[in-house]
């Protein structure tokens, strides 16, 4: 059974309402968030834990989890929730969905989840590019410290807290949460070594923990629906609702929230209007945004839409941001113009990283064409492991797996490209 | 370098964007001042020369400002893909080009600003100074591709017709309004939201 | 301590350590690129990745901390291949000019390509080339070798405490550089060449100039200023090279100042090669015994002697037997006139040490410049200053010392303070420029009131300026029972004849007309200008000899090559002379010579009892003026050199001589 209306946290998620905050109460925000705060720190982690909400920004820890790194007393200093709202993952546009419709429901997680950890004040970390966005976002901040729902005292509660919005400038790298908190701080976006992590020495050296803008945006709902609530959708450890964006070869691309665990065809044809020329004229699709690996029509035919089900497929939900392609897609271009991705996105820090994902572009320039010698895919595949697991992020791997992918899946594509250009005949599989 | 001006300061405006920005941060962690800092640089620069830019002494006035490094200000400028450290034109046309724009027809926006605006490639600008063009990686509204960003502006559902169309307008001084140009509502399905429409009891 | 397990090997290191730090505890050699044990840790190079039990990648052991009880693994499959891996994506872009690169057999690239690196290539894309960047006269850049390991700037930013070098651009675009084209305004620059682990950036002035196995290598002092730098000269048949710094934690710790790296080229330049005596009112050429004719006519009644800032300590023995021999008691090693009077050693000495500084709570400067003094000093005091030092100055407004201090005031009232109070061990750092004000010896009872000497914690300490001036102190060369100070020999009818022992550093033109003047030293410069006769001597890269530091530490060097043309060591130079004037000394050869004063027979550090505080002299106002030391040619080899004068002219503009700091 699909999900219906009632059951949706992002009621303004296509913007048919205002986004002010007045709109904003009349859709269920900010009621009551007094009472849920007067719950006190361990329980709201512990609803949270419960909701079995995980992190939806790509990675799915469980966010519940995550807040309980966090110091349990005040040594009197700053503690600081960081809020990512750098959405730079091709394929993926649920983020600026959220700050521009719905800037309240994040605006109001932002309060609860830095009350459950303890933090001091929280920044929204939005990417550049969403600049009328963060204007949005921005004057909701404002609305909210007017109504004092923020600031001293927020809400009454006694609680005292600070929201400051951060624009960043054009740097995919920066949804790592640590390079994040470089940016954050004024540096260049390159990752931290962990440990320390962040829980322990973040944002200006303190207790930091960073979340996902749609994470925190969840998290009103599930206080004020309770946990069990949000954690009927979806299977065991894969609960909850979830925005998916569904781009490339469908009649209709959107974002939609819809139920975890939902079958992937059911949600192309149900919300995104199918695939362009029907199901059978499906090629393959990025499930999780550009960094978890294509799968080919027939995993498609009946994957679930989760963490866990596509996981068994070497692939992963990541972000939910469904990249479509029909049969007339240039599969190899398509994957190599993500590994040129990655290349501009490589912060330079680590060897593999910077001189790996320029390589691996290169070879992918000429797997296009075909100008490439049998052997050198497995020479590609090699390069990719190289750089695989070996640097400071995960944002080499993100780079690498699209490649990896592509080649555990059309490998004879690639070969015939090589074949081709030589002028070679095909040799026969034995089959 | 003969485009780098001899000298920079902060305008009014700027000042009062500058005061409002430091506001954010403990003062002894203004350096997170950076980038926000750039940006005003950036405007003001669009505000009074038409070429928004970031010139080499204006970071000298950021790292001043901020009690930093020059060089710290340099490596922030040079890292960030949003500060253009070279002279633009009036209007930056941002194409992206990753996969998502690309497999719904960014190629025939970058032909159609090639064409009207009349730039020769990325990186370039048009000889009337109206237009630089930058292949700019994913801007993350996919599912309204194919993006075209003028400015601060996305401009969506892009083909190459309504592009040329942009363009020509750009021109004539005017500013269209952004957003999906055949119409949609922002990230519904085209032809309208399948859900979230009220209909539910 | 945590106890690690390394490829089956136990070892108990402190908690807090690296995991690379208890692979070497264990034996292992790690291979690394990035890492640097002064440096902060980047972790960015991914060449020394090991494997960790229960981590689920390999981790880079130079950042990652131990744990109680961890196993690791540095010789596994994962390991090996992590290796090779990380070796074939530094040498994808790099240009494997070996053949023409001056790093060629030190380089760490190619040492760990032998270990790690594949014979043939696989990339088979065009190689990145980057464009060079200029840094400065010292410093020359390929960097397209460059490996972004970021040492240099993490150098730059931490150490030289300059934070001019940075990494812009990003992922393969990533450039090191200045951004803006210039010259990085440090004295510490030569240490980016030793840091640098390829051939990015080499040695400017030893560009092409030779192969490491080619050089022969001396240890040697550096004795150019008064850090006392262990150093070690390479030599290729009669002529020196380069010099590096050797490593010694208590002094120089790796780092060397830009002076006593690159001046070397003065030591071919301008040099006394042979002896000179003057006929009919012109220095004309002469053989060693026509100069000793003519030493044995001139030098003689009323005699007296001064010695320069460089010299060796034997030699000024030498110089104070002749003169004792003579009857003599005028004598004098101060040149810049300062107020020292040698009575108790810890009144002259950084009794605080190099190394003490940071113990130190409290840091108190007072007068001149540390950084254009003692560069490697300076960055010393830096380092605890990022440590957490407190650091206070009392002198010129408006100077850069590469650190924050606060500035208590210009002139001497500016001493009553209270920067020091509740100090457990407090250091002031006393300018030898402040002794040569009319008011040193107030001063000096100032400061050394301040630092509050005990029998546990001395941190009064005078920052000399040169490597001799210490020795000649220690070895008394100041007027003796009735002798004359420099001054009191300048004036007319005072002296006979002089004899100048390297002497250059004060102003010769005062020596009266009339005044028969003996010049022995290394270099025509400004005492030699003045001379009846001149004896050459030997530089110190060029003689045995013993130099003390500021500290008081006594250090022996050894003679990388041999003195130029006739030129000879110093000390035999006197003792033929004191033959030749019919003078008995104590000595025939050098150990007979070190057996005629205790401090030959100590080496390394000797500390001073604090004994009894300095008697005040009158106090005065005046305010301390911006030091008028030009870094780079402030002795006569660095007046001789060309690199020398080309980074006069780069940092100091247009007038070379004057200050610009």
């Amino acid at each position: 059974m699909a999900l219906s209306d009632k059951d949706r946290i992002f009621t303004n998620l296509y913007g048919l309402k205002p986004w002010n905050l007045a709109a904003a109460q009349m859709r269920g925000d900010w009621d009551g968030t007094a009472a849920i705060l007067a719950k006190g720190r361990d329980a709201i982690v512990e609803d949270i834990k419960n909701s079995g909400l995980r992190g939806r920004g790509g990675a799915g820890f469980p966010t519940g989890m995550k807040w309980s790194f966090m110091p349990k007393q005040s040594d009197g200093k700053p503690v600081y929730l960081v809020v990512n709202g750098d959405e730079s993952e091709p394929g993926t546009c649920k983020d600026r969905d959220i700050i521009r419709h719905d800037p309240h429901k994040l605006i109001e997680g932002c309060l609860i989840a830095g009350f459950a950890m303890g933090a001091t004040a929280g920044y929204i970390y939005v990417r550049g590019e969403y600049f009328n966005e963060i204007a949005v976002l921005e004057a909701a901040i404002r609305e909210a410290y007017d109504a004092g729902l923020l600031g001293k005292n927020a809400c009454g509660s006694g609680y005292d807290y600070d929201l400051y919005v951060h624009r960043g400038a054009g740097a995919y790298i920066c949804g790592e949460e640590t390079a994040l908190i470089e940016s954050l701080e004024g540096k260049k976006g390159t990752p931290r070594l962990k440990p320390p992590f962040p829980a322990a020495m973040g944002l200006y050296g303190r207790p930091t923990t960073v979340n996902n803008v749609e994470t925190i945006a969840v998290v009103p709902t599930i206080m004020r629906r309770g946990p069990s609530w949000f954690a009927s959708f979806g299977r065991p450890k894969n609960q909850g609702t979830k925005v998916f964006c569904i781009s490339g070869h469908v009649n209709k691309p959107c974002n939609v929230e819809a139920e975890m665990s939902i079958p992937m065809r059911e949600l192309i044809e149900r919300y995104a209007g199918g695939v362009r020329g029907g199901w059978d004229n499906l090629l393959c699709v990025i499930p999780g945004g550009s960094s978890t690996p294509l799968l080919p029509k027939h995993i498609c035919d009946d994957v679930l839409m989760d963490f866990d089900a596509l996981r068994e497929h070497k692939s992963g939900l990541g972000t939910a941001g469904l990249i479509v392609m029909d049969k007339s897609t240039d599969i190899v271009k398509a994957i190599q113009r993500l590994s040129q991705f990655y290349k501009h996105e490589s912060c330079g820090q680590c060897t593999p990283c910077r001189e790996g994902m320029g390589w691996v572009n290169r070879m992918m320039l000429r797997m296009v064409e075909g100008d490439a010698e049998i052997e050198e895919i497995d020479v590609l595949e090699q390069v990719t492991r190289q750089i695989e697991g070996h640097t400071i992020c995960a944002l080499a791997d993100g780079g690498v797996w699209p490649v990896q992918g592509l080649i555990r899946h059309f490998r004879p594509e690639m070969e015939r490209r090589i074949y081709a250009r030589k002028g070679i005949p095909m040799p026969m599989a034995a089959e | 370098m003969s485009e780098e001006p001899q000298s920079f300061a902060f305008d009014e405006e700027s000042e009062k964007k500058i005061a409002e920005i430091l506001a954010r941060y403990p003062e002894p962690k203004k350096a997170s001042g950076t980038i926000p800092l750039l940006y005003v640089v950036q405007k003001q620069m669009g505000r009074q020369t038409g070429s928004a830019w970031v010139p080499r002494v204006a970071m000298d006035a950021i790292a001043e400002r901020l009690e930093i490094a020059p060089i710290r200000v340099y490596e922030v400028a040079t890292f960030y893909f949003m500060f253009n450290t070279k002279k633009m034109g009036r209007y930056h046309l941002q194409v992206c080009g990753t996969t998502p724009c690309m497999l719904r027809g960014s190629d025939d926006v970058l032909r159609a600003c090639k064409d009207a605006g009349h730039v020769s490639g990325y990186g370039a600008t048009s000889p009337d100074g109206l237009f630089t063009m930058s292949e700019v990686e994913c801007l993350g509204a996919c599912v309204n591709a194919p993006i075209l960003q003028v400015d601060d502006d996305y401009y969506e559902d892009m083909d190459y017709d309504s592009t040329v169309k942009l363009i020509e307008a750009l021109k004539r001084g005017e500013r269209p309004t952004p957003g999906s140009v055949i119409g949609r509502q922002t990230s519904a399905p085209e032809g309208g939201p399948m859900v979230l429409t009220g209909e539910e009891g | 301590m945590a106890k690690v397990t390394v490829d089956g090997i136990e070892v108990e290191v402190p908690n807090g350590s690296s995991v690379l730090q208890a692979c070497e505890a264990a034996g292992k050699e790690i291979p690394r690129f990035c890492y640097h044990e002064r440096l902060s840790v980047a972790g960015n190079c991914r060449m020394c990745l090991v494997e960790v039990e229960r981590a689920p990648k390999p981790v880079a052991s130079c950042a990652y901390p131990v744990m109680d009880g961890m196993k690791v693994f540095t010789d596994t499959p994962v390991v090996r291949n992590a290796r090779r891996g990380v070796m074939e994506f530094l040498l994808i872009n790099h240009p494997l000019d070996c053949p023409i690169c001056d790093q060629g057999g030190e380089c760490d690239l190619q040492d760990q390509a032998v270990g790690y690196g594949n014979g043939i290539s696989r990339f088979h894309e065009p190689k990145r080339a980057v464009k060079d960047k200029y840094v400065g006269p010292l410093v020359k850049t390929v960097m397209t070798r460059c490996i972004q390991c970021t040492r240099c700037v993490r150098f730059a930013a931490e150490v030289a405490g300059v934070p001019e070098l940075g990494a812009t651009n990003r992922g393969e675009n990533m450039e090191i550089g200045t951004y803006v084209e210039k010259a990085l305004t440090s004295e510490l620059s030569g240490n980016l060449i030793d840091i640098c682990p390829v051939g990015a950036l080499t040695s400017r002035p030893y560009a092409f100039v030779a192969r490491p196995w080619e050089l022969t290598k001396t240890d040697s002092i550096d004795v150019l200023d008064a850090t006392g730098t262990p150093i070690r000269i390479d030599t290729r048949g009669a002529e020196v090279l380069r010099i590096m710094p050797r490593q010694d934690d208590d002094v120089n710790e790796e780092w060397m100042g830009d002076r006593g790296r690159f001046s070397f080229d003065g030591l071919k330049r301008k040099r006394l090669d042979r002896p000179w005596v003057k006929r009919d009112g012109k220095l004309k050429p002469a053989t060693w015994e026509e100069a000793m004719v003519a030493v044995a006519e001139g030098f003689k009644g009323r005699v007296g002697g001064i010695v320069g800032d460089t010299v060796d300590a034997e030699a000024i023995l030498a110089l104070k037997s002749l003169l004792a021999g003579m009857g003599s008691a005028n004598m004098d090693c101060r040149q810049d006139g300062a107020a020292i009077d040698g009575a108790n050693r810890a009144h002259y000495l950084f009794n605080a040490t190099i190394a003490g500084i940071e113990e130190a709570d409290a840091l108190l400067i007072i007068g001149g410049n540390p950084r254009t003094e003692a560069p490697v000093i300076n960055a010393r005091i830096r380092k605890a200053y990022l440590a957490g030092l407190k650091v206070g100055f009392v002198g010129a407004k408006g100077l850069d010392l590469t650190y924050r201090y606060t500035h208590l005031g210009e002139d001497p009232a500016a001493l009553a303070t209270d920067f020091l109070a509740g100090a457990q061990k407090p250091v002031v750092i006393l300018s030898r420029e402040a002794l040569t004000r009319p008011d040193a010896k107030a001063l000096l009872a100032q400061a050394w009131a301040l630092a509050n000497p005990t029998p546990d914690w001395n941190g009064f300490s005078l920052l000399h300026h040169f490597g001799g001036q210490v020795g000649a102190l220690d070895l008394g060369f100041l007027p003796g029972q009735g002798g004359l100070d420099l001054a009191g020999m300048m004036a007319p009818g005072a002296v006979d004849a002089l004899w100048l022992l390297g002497a250059d550093g004060f102003d010769a033109s005062a020596i009266p007309a009339g005044t028969f003047v003996v010049y022995q030293g290394h270099h025509g410069d400004a005492g030699a200008a003045r001379a009846d006769v001149i004896l050459p001597g030997a530089a110190y890269t060029e003689k045995e000899g013993t130099w003390v530091n500021t500290e008081g530490r006594v250090q022996r060097a050894y003679a990388a090559v041999q003195p130029p043309g006739e030129a000879k060591p110093d000390w035999r130079i006197l003792r033929a002379a004191a033959a030749a004037l019919d003078v008995t000394v104590p000595f025939d050869t050098l150990e007979q010579l070190r057996a005629a004063h205790p401090l030959f027979s100590a080496q390394g550090l000797v500390r001073a009892e604090p004994g009894a505080a300095p008697v005040a002299g009158p106090a005065g106002t005046a305010a301390f003026a911006a030091s008028s030391r030009n870094y780079w040619q402030a002795e006569p080899i660095g007046r001789a050199s060309p690199t020398m004068a080309e980074c006069a002219k780069v940092y100091m503009g247009s007038t070379p001589l004057l200050a610009a700091e």
